[in-house]
């Protein structure tokens, strides 16, 4: 056979260098032992940890614990109560927001105002929403002004409290994503259907919408992710012990209250197997839609 | 563009731009009263305070020891930012330049801890980190923050290289030129842009990153952040003013970052880093 002959005549590196694989391919490896060693290996090491317990009870004894006392498996509950209608309300307002924005000449002002949340991050907009949420605070102030309300509205150390710092954080995140897609659909099939006499609503409809689900659902699932794993404002802004008893909390708690590493593991798989449930759940929604080129053109 | 003239049209338009401005007067208004409540001597009940003055960030500067965190903050942040550029800009120029079995696998790898939120891997990370008696140092908060920190290099600099010519790299080598000449003299100064770019971001990510610096610091190597969540959580013990003269102080150490940052890039690149790099392709 000549390809076996032409093998035996070249070297290993060679063969190697056929195959992509040289000295620049290997620039890639210290990368990649990082990651395995400092993301893959604790991760396995916590999946591992979780299952040899310090209490008595066997393997399971954490995950046992854990949806056996309502203190701990209720924080699932109370962490989807505050990312659910937070992600649902983010993906919503950031569609007609981007629609619009997209046609606008000056969108850098807009944009960067609204990187600031997200880069001050959500200590300083807990601890910025504790004055302006409180009883005294502006926002209260202002509605009372306009007689909207009579009296200040107990905005913190509730469940509303987070709520509306998660949006104030999230919500950012969820345009600029949307923004990136939305842009990336040729202005052209808009026009196209505008010609035929479609109406805005029919545009979007029928022409923006299908091609935007793609992309919408990533950034549900992105903003969902961020939004489950909430935990300096429920701690500042909401109730730490009461309706706002994100499972984070449980889950510092177990690792730094009451040094309980295999539990703490623990809760954090159950986080990362529950944000996995809704990522896929999105995903398996979303193949059900139409894929393929925003870019328009012919075929 | 379209325009739409009918009155249902126009309201939804107004409607849309209504709470758009909604939105961002609240943001302002957020940060503005952290500011105004640093400066002000004594607010209860009012529009704005009686007086203003800066003694509180004297108070805080001692109080909180803020030179000392200051200082740890930005040595870490540094550290982050040369360790990531080294791993990330290295690891990238592989990614966009060869294709390899398994590369696919790879950029996965690559992708995972960017889509996992910190706090969920932060915490078995942190027990093996204590458990190789790193965690609560210096190493350790640097080591918990490169985890995000160099795939978002790599892929904020793949498609930078990507849009480099490989002729020119190849006309190097014809000259002579060894791999490590080829990226001082060549590759580096057309890289820069994107190498600046991406490492004032992990500079403004690292220096406001609370999660894994929360989960993985000790006594000595808090950041910024951490002692602004301390501060707030032991609210009560302090007086309001100081913890948010506090604030402002952070505010400033990463604003000024992010306003150099955003003259390289654009903002939604921020948030848009998977998506950025794959609409390279």
């Amino acid at each position: 056979m000549t390809s076996s002959t032409l093998q035996e005549g070249t070297s290993l590196r060679q063969k190697l260098a056929l195959r992509g694989i040289d000295g620049v391919t290997l620039l890639v490896l210290p990368s990649v032992l990082f990651v395995l060693a400092i993301f893959i290996y604790p991760f396995i090491y916590g999946l591992l940890l979780s299952f040899a317990p310090i209490r008595e009870g066997g393997m399971f004894a954490n995950y046992i614990t854990f949806f056996s006392d309502p203190y701990l498996y209720n924080t699932i509950a109370a962490t989807l109560r505050l990312a659910v209608p937070v992600t649902l309300l983010s993906v919503a307002a950031a569609v007609p927001v981007a629609m619009r924005v997209r046609l606008v000449r000056r969108q850098r002002l807009l944009t960067t105002l609204l990187v600031l949340p997200i880069t001050l991050g959500t200590v300083l907009v807990a601890q910025g929403m504790l004055n302006y949420l409180g009883p005294q605070g502006w926002f209260s102030r202002s509605l009372m002004l306009l007689h909207v309300i009579s009296s200040p509205l107990k905005l913190t150390n509730n469940y509303w409290g987070v709520f509306l710092s998660l949006i104030i954080t999230v919500f950012p995140f969820t345009f600029l994503l949307t923004l990136s897609y939305v842009t990336g659909i040729d202005p052209g099939l808009e026009k196209a259907a505008a010609t035929h006499g479609a109406s805005a609503w029919q545009r979007f409809r029928h022409v923006m919408l299908p091609l935007l689900v793609p992309g919408l659902a990533i950034a549900f699932c992105l903003t969902f992710v961020q939004a489950f794993a909430v935990f300096p404002s429920a701690v500042l802004l909401g109730a730490p012990s009461g309706p706002t008893r994100v499972i984070s909390i449980a889950a510092a708690q177990a690792a730094f209250e009451q040094y309980d590493f295999t539990m703490a593991s623990a809760i954090a798989m159950i986080m990362g197997v529950v944000q996995l449930c809704i990522v896929l759940i999105v995903l398996v929604v979303r193949n059900l839609f139409y894929r393929g080129a925003t870019s328009g053109g012919k075929g | 563009m379209i325009r739409d003239t009918t009155i249902g049209a126009k309201l939804w338009i107004t409607a849309v731009w209504a709470v758009t401005i909604f939105f961002v007067l609240n943001v302002l208004a957020i940060i503005a009263t952290v500011i105004v409540s640093s400066l002000g001597t004594r607010w209860l009940g009012t529009w704005l305070p009686n007086a203003f003055t800066l003694n509180w960030y004297a108070s805080a500067w001692q109080e909180f020891q803020l030179g000392p965190v200051l200082l740890v903050t930005f040595q870490i942040a540094f550290t982050v930012v040369a360790l990531s550029g080294l791993l990330g800009v290295t690891a990238a120029y592989a990614m966009a330049r060869r294709d390899f079995p398994g590369k696919k696998l790879v950029m996965f790898l690559f992708l995972l801890p960017l889509l996992v939120p910190p706090i969920t891997f932060g915490i078995p990370l942190a027990t093996v980190l204590y458990q190789f008696n790193v965690g609560g140092t210096f190493w350790g908060v640097v080591l918990a923050n490169l985890v995000p920190t160099v795939p978002f290099v790599i892929l904020v600099m793949i498609p930078f290289i990507e849009q480099i010519d490989p002729k020119v790299e190849a006309a190097a080598r014809v000259f002579g030129a060894g791999t490590f000449k080829l990226f001082v003299h060549v590759l580096m100064p057309m890289l820069i842009p994107g190498i600046l770019a991406s490492l004032l971001l992990v500079l403004v990510r690292t220096v406001a990153m609370f999660e894994l610096t929360f989960l993985t610091a000790g006594p000595t190597s808090q950041t910024l952040v951490v002692s602004l969540y301390y501060a707030v959580f032991a609210s009560g013990v302090r007086a309001v003013q100081s913890i948010d003269a506090m604030a402002v102080i952070y505010m400033v150490s990463t604003l000024v970052w992010l306003l150099v940052a955003l003259r390289f890039v654009n903002p939604t690149q921020i948030v848009a880093r998977g998506n950025q790099s794959s609409s390279a392709h």
